[in-house]
């Protein structure tokens, strides 16, 4: 009697909200029993590896790392350890906490629009399924010995030659020097951020107006900028790898890029 | 004999049943409100919830998979931990008995490794779909920023799991997933700048990770540790904190 009265009592409020028990309770439950099935099914039906004993003296060829790493690792090709392995992760790490700060549109909230919010969705997909998800199963499928590229049907031949062609940039460009040929490669990749920087900022001015740029701020738009240039400074080097054979954009004594 | 009604009360009606179910599944809104904040596990949930925030479309369920699949390594994972010991000269050794002699072990040990694997593709799906609903927007910043946090322990739970069957596939996965750690700039000994901070192979990022030089006993007992006790103590402080912010700040849908 006392739940009749409470509901009578409430009964004027209009809000479209249910009972968490039972339309909430009931979707997680059949679902989680679902999922269950399944993977008792899968757990009984394949095998989880299990390899030869470890053996620190017989390095396998290729040693892979987990698969989802296996984006980092295919990052390596085109990067060195303390860039594709530390500093492109941990900016992705700090750049995904960065999201809702970055982004003000208020529309979106709660709900799928693609509309409202074209650019931040085009981005996202950009940097998780095009970037990270793809690099994954090039990683998985698509590397073989000596981390060449092979088929998936095709044979792993442990001596496929690959002939190494690759050269820096500045030696592409015609410095010989090496100190001239450090100078040439600083000025290009400073000369690609502050560029792309500009660019960016035309295209924002562009697309979403100065209003936009002034609710946005400098902070703002200085982090998402930086972050947006340096995802896209992945298929850059990709590109200038793969169309034009070029192994660093810019030596030092210290750090290669 | 007793009629079955009879029977019903006399189970449900004395002072022990009493203490351990406060009520019954009476279908009225009073009743339906306490199934959810008189239940510890349901209680994580508020009361009541948007409509189209109950929808599987809405929410692909990726959240509470997520959790579950992690509940499912628990509780296979405690399984597992009674038979293996985290010691070199063993720890291989035990993987054959598990997968062998125990029973169940062999599909404890796929349930666990499976879950494990399927926890890595759900998180990134749920954060996905956080990311298409724009749920991260505000009041919901802060989740987003421990969702994050979440979503690299799970990684780092995944891959110091991954050496401890001691075998080929796991040392040199493990060994290759590391090797970025020695080329931290200024922390490991073969990244920019480690001569000004004096980092050398025994003692730089990785041999903290390591416990030593190279990938070796001492790995193992530090990777067990981290794996069953200290990521998933971490984890799930993080997790109480989640679900704990997603009730305070409304459900799945838009803020009101």
């Amino acid at each position: 009697m006392a739940g009749i009265a409470q509901e009578k009592r409430k009964s004027p409020v209009v809000d479209d909200k249910v009972h968490t028990w039972p339309h909430l309770v009931r979707v997680e439950f059949l679902v989680g029993i679902f999922v269950m099935l399944v993977l008792i099914l899968w757990s009984l039906l394949v095998d989880a590896p299990l390899e030869e004993p470890a053996n620190p003296t017989r390095t396998p060829n290729p040693s892979k790392a987990p698969w989802y790493f296996l984006g980092l690792q295919e990052m390596l090709v085109y990067f060195d350890p303390w860039h594709a392995g530390v500093v492109l992760p941990s900016l992705i790490i700090v750049g995904l906490m960065m999201i809702p700060f970055i982004d003000i549109n208020p529309k979106g909230n709660g709900y799928y629009t693609f509309k409202e919010r074209k650019y931040e969705i085009l981005t996202f997909f950009f940097g998780f399924h095009v970037l990270w998800v793809s690099m994954i199963i090039i990683g998985t499928f698509f590397r073989g010995p000596g981390w060449n590229l092979f088929w998936p049907w095709q044979h792993w031949d442990p001596h496929k030659v690959v002939a190494l062609t690759n050269v820096d940039l500045p030696y592409v460009l015609g410095f010989r020097d090496y100190f001239w040929s450090s100078v040439c490669g600083g000025v290009v990749v400073f000369g690609y951020f502050v560029v792309s920087l500009a660019a960016f900022y035309l295209w924002i001015l562009r697309v979403k107006g100065k209003d936009f740029l002034e609710r946005w701020g400098m902070v703002r738009f200085l982090i998402t900028a930086l972050l947006f240039v340096t995802m896209l400074s992945l298929p850059a080097k990709m590109f200038l790898r793969l169309a034009f054979n070029v192994k660093y954009v810019w030596v030092t004594p210290w750090f290669n890029i | 004999m007793k009629k079955w009604e009879e029977i019903k009360r006399d189970i449900t009606e004395n002072q022990v049943w009493k203490a351990i179910f406060r009520h019954g599944y009476e279908d009225t809104p009073r009743n339906r409100v306490l199934m959810v904040t008189a239940n510890v596990w349901l209680h994580l949930h508020p009361a009541k919830v948007r409509r189209h925030g109950v929808r599987m479309r809405f929410t692909w369920c990726m959240g509470g998979l997520t959790f579950l699949m992690f509940l499912v390594t628990v509780v296979t994972g405690i399984y597992l931990m009674f038979y293996y010991r985290p010691v070199a000269e063993y720890a291989y050794a035990d993987m054959k008995y598990l997968e062998f002699d125990m029973p169940f072990g062999m599909l404890m040990r796929n349930m666990h490794r499976w879950s494990a694997h399927t926890m890595v593709v759900f998180v990134w799906l749920h954060m996905f779909r956080v990311f298409l609903t724009g749920s991260y927007k505000p009041p919901r910043e802060f989740n987003w920023i421990v969702g994050v946090l979440l979503l690299v322990l799970t990684l780092l739970l995944s891959f110091t799991g991954y050496l401890l069957p001691w075998d080929q596939l796991s040392i040199w996965a493990v060994t290759v997933g590391s090797n970025m750690a020695r080329a931290t700039p200024l922390l490991g000994h073969e990244g920019p700048f480690a001569d000004l901070v004096g980092a050398n192979p025994i003692y730089d990022a990785r041999a903290f990770l390591f416990g030593g030089g190279e990938i070796g006993p001492h790995t193992l007992l530090r990777f067990y540790i981290l794996h069953c006790i200290f990521i998933p103590m971490v984890a799930s402080l993080l997790m109480a904190i989640h679900f704990w912010r997603i009730r305070r700040d409304s459900f799945s849908g838009p803020p009101l």
